[in-house]
């Protein structure tokens, strides 16, 4: 269903190139996030970013409380990383990412009371330095699946005239519905954090984008736009639904019709995208100072029985997110860490969900099939789908020879990994994977 | 609870999109079945068995040379039955069987599986079968029946190109010089000479029509073929619309720029490189067409572009996203 698009209602620049037609399975569109009963035990990981991994700063035996900062470093890519359950330190050791990666982590038992930690208190802020400072002590990373700490975007140089602030609200991967929700439940905090941001960046614009699929989260977000005064110049816009529309660079050329050229950030092109839940969590921290230690996700797919969107802790076990939402209805064959398209088959149930993760997914057997590997026929579908204009069979067949050259030269690093290739090729050939082989092969050869 | 069962993991995406190399053999054979249609009634029976010893001929072609080849079968993506139907289309219709014969195992083994099967051959097979026919048996693949001569008693008569060319050799262009030729409507619908699956211009369409409608092929590479060749003809012709219209619709012009000029692995990828390739197909038909020694350029147009395909692709692989375009400064910047 696509909406008319009202007066005043900006509409995109430019359509994103290529992308695929997704099933969206929005399933859980109409479901209030709840909150999960609280975990027996959390595993909070060192590694919840992208950048450099935090260390523990408490041992076994500290008791620490709901709030409380478990691992930090001085290393300017990173974000703190806070206890999310007041309880008791049983292990300070090597844990396991949903990747399969190992870390160092921590492991808390709770006390089941959920003790908010003493120390906390909104920031006060007088200065630009200062609100970078406590985005960075609040310890959020984007929330829409990324995990790039948000103030080293924050912190951009003034130089770089940053002229408009993009809210993503897209939410373009199939089944995640905690985007949506969050513009209906959370507008008061989605405000306040619009506008912090706008002040303390001095953005003069603001746009906030959302695919024309979603109707009730378009209203909910036009009354948002609309408490904003016209010098604000918040503009809401929809965009076509399309997948990848809401990666990072397709918003900013949607919004503003810029290209991010290769290797460059939306910084370079003046502007700031930020998902829709990071921005209400900067509302709603700077109001309360409560830092980073539960988020929204969608537990959904065909082998759980009562799919949900919940709030859980971070450092929550897989197992017990889907024991609260009435376990597995079938026999699981593959479990995702956020969505179909960029979400990640998890090896075990016993893995924490980070601060990145954005959705659960459980399929059983017939749903997890992949296609079998066939010859390439040329159909070309996947060059017509890549939204970054590659050819990923022409990289597929570099990458085996290993032509370096070539591989940089026909642009494998401006290559997301969104899928929208793998996903249309008729051959079942799994080209994200043939991605991923080429990014290292140059890796590899650089290190030479 | 946790899980003790082991998981299955993969790369993303997790989702994929229903299309399968089958399933677009399929639509390219369903879009052919009109034409088949068509040809039965105007040639009669004989089109099946031809068609039937062609299918069979490629499909056990493929499945012994995957086998000498010691590689995964492939039959199942039903390409050979594509093959065999196009290499029925661009015979006569009284071809003898053996050639025909000779002409599957030729695309299927030397063309295609040698090359690598699939995926991987530098030419159309069917086309390359026709013009390695045409080399070897001039004369059958010269013999065309009248339409509807089967019911009684089979007529060969010639084919309408030949005429079309005299008449262009003639140098005067006029509405009377069409007078031995078919009428139009008759081009439109097949009652005229030709190979087996070529002639019924309205069949082709829908096929195309069908083609489009499945996504299976862009209008793309047809629309800029038949096009620059209809603006040469045009020109040609003296502006004459009726000697344009016949050029298009007799000959194979429509098979070929529908279902072979279309083949995904001999033609351009991008947008770009497919419309090179289809102005480039039509200024070689007709050129070969107008002043070449043979009546049709179709198979050697297409064959010759073909070959092109790598370097009108490496000229038009398109620059990643975001790319900034290098100018040449010369003062003042646009």
């Amino acid at each position: 269903m696509s909406l008319k698009r009202p007066e005043g209602v900006l509409k995109a620049v430019k359509q994103v190139r290529g992308g695929v037609h997704v099933s969206h399975h929005k399933n859980t569109a109409d479901m209030e996030v709840v909150r999960i009963t609280p975990p027996k035990k959390i595993v909070l990981p060192m590694q919840q970013h992208i950048g450099a991994p935090c260390e523990p700063t408490v041992k076994v035996g500290d008791i620490v409380s709901v709030g409380q900062v478990v691992g930090d470093t001085d290393k300017f890519v990173s974000a703190p990383i806070h206890s999310s359950v007041s309880g008791k330190v049983v292990a300070v050791g090597d844990v396991s990412l949903p990747s399969g990666v190992v870390t160092k982590g921590v492991t808390i038992e709770s006390d089941g009371e959920m003790t908010p930690y003493e120390g906390i208190k909104p920031p006060v802020i007088e200065t630009r330095e200062d609100f970078v400072k406590a985005v960075r002590a609040s310890g959020l990373v984007g929330l829409g699946g990324a995990g790039f700490p948000t103030h080293v975007k924050l912190a951009f140089p003034k130089e770089k005239n940053i002229d408009t602030l993009i809210i993503n609200a897209a939410e373009c991967e199939p089944y995640i519905t905690v985007d949506y929700r969050e513009c209906l439940e959370n507008s008061k905090n989605i405000i306040g954090g619009i506008q912090l941001l706008q002040k303390w960046l001095e953005i003069p614009n603001v746009i906030i984008a959302i695919e024309d699929n979603k109707p009730q989260a378009f209203k909910a977000l036009q009354k948002i736009a609309g408490e904003f005064k016209v010098k604000d110049n918040v503009k809401l816009m929809t965009l076509k639904s399309v997948y990848p529309q809401g990666a990072e660079k397709m918003m900013v050329q949607s919004a503003t019709g810029r290209r991010v050229p290769p290797g460059k950030l939306p910084a370079d092109v003046g502007c700031l995208v930020m998902n829709v839940a990071s921005a209400a969590f900067i509302g709603r921290y700077m109001r309360t100072g409560r830092p980073l230690v539960s988020r929204s996700m969608t537990v959904d797919g065909s082998a759980i029985a009562e799919p949900k969107n919940v709030r859980v802790p971070i450092g929550t076990s897989i197992s017990e997110i889907i024991d609260f939402c009435g376990g597995f209805k079938e026999e699981p064959e593959k479990i995702l860490s956020g969505g179909p398209m960029m979400g990640m088959a998890v090896f075990s149930t016993d893995v924490p969900m980070i601060k990145s993760n954005n959705a659960i997914l459980a399929f059983s057997k017939g749903d997890a099939a992949l296609k079998k590997e066939r010859d390439c026929i040329r159909c070309g579908r996947c060059s017509a789908a890549c939204p970054m204009s590659l050819m990923p069979t022409l990289i597929e067949r570099y990458a085996k020879i290993g032509d370096v050259e070539r591989l940089n030269k026909i642009g494998i690093n401006v290559c997301m990994e969104c899928g929208s290739c793998a996903y249309s090729c008729p051959a079942g050939k799994p080209l994200v994977q043939y991605m991923r082989l080429a990014k290292s092969v140059v890796r590899e050869a650089a290190k030479k | 609870m946790i899980l003790d069962k082991k998981l299955s993991v993969s790369a993303s995406p997790h989702d994929h999109s229903k299309d399968t190399v089958t399933r677009i053999m399929l639509d390219v054979v369903i879009a052919l079945v009109p034409s088949l249609i068509a040809a039965f009634f105007l040639f009669g029976p004989r089109t099946l068995i031809v068609s039937a010893v062609s299918v069979g001929t490629c499909v056990l072609a493929e499945y012994l040379s995957r086998i000498v080849m010691k590689r995964h079968q492939t039959i199942a993506d039903l390409s050979a039955v594509v093959t065999g139907l196009l290499i029925a289309f661009n015979v006569p219709t009284s071809m003898p069987l053996w050639m025909v014969v000779l002409g599957d195992i030729f695309a299927i083994v030397v063309v295609k599986q040698m090359f690598g099967g699939i995926g991987m051959n530098f030419v159309n097979p069917a086309l390359a079968t026709r013009i390695m026919l045409i080399a070897s048996f001039p004369t059958e693949m010269a013999k065309w029946n009248a339409p509807f001569s089967w019911k009684t008693e089979a007529t060969t008569t010639a084919s309408p190109l030949g005429e079309i060319k005299n008449i262009f050799r003639s140098g005067t262009i006029n509405d009377d010089s069409f007078a031995e030729l078919p009428s139009l409507m008759d081009m439109f619908l097949g009652k005229r000479a030709g190979s087996l699956g070529e002639v019924c211009a309205i069949a082709l369409i829908i096929g195309l029509i069908y083609l489009l409608a499945r996504r299976v092929i862009k209008i793309t590479i047809p629309l800029s073929y038949v096009g620059s060749f209809a603006v040469i003809m045009f020109i040609a012709g003296g502006f004459n619309l009726t000697f344009l219209a016949y050029q298009v619709l007799s000959g194979g012009l429509l098979l070929g720029a529908i279902f072979m000029a279309t083949d995904y692995t001999t033609s351009p990828i991008n947008f770009k490189g497919q419309v090179i390739f289809g102005i480039c197909c039509g200024i070689l038909t007709a050129l070969i067409r107008l002043f070449g020694n043979l009546p049709e350029g179709v198979s050697f147009a297409i064959i010759l572009m073909n070959i092109l395909v790598p370097h009108i692709e490496h000229l038009t692989t398109p620059k990643p996203f975001g790319t900034v375009k290098e100018k040449k400064k010369k003062g003042a910047e646009g």
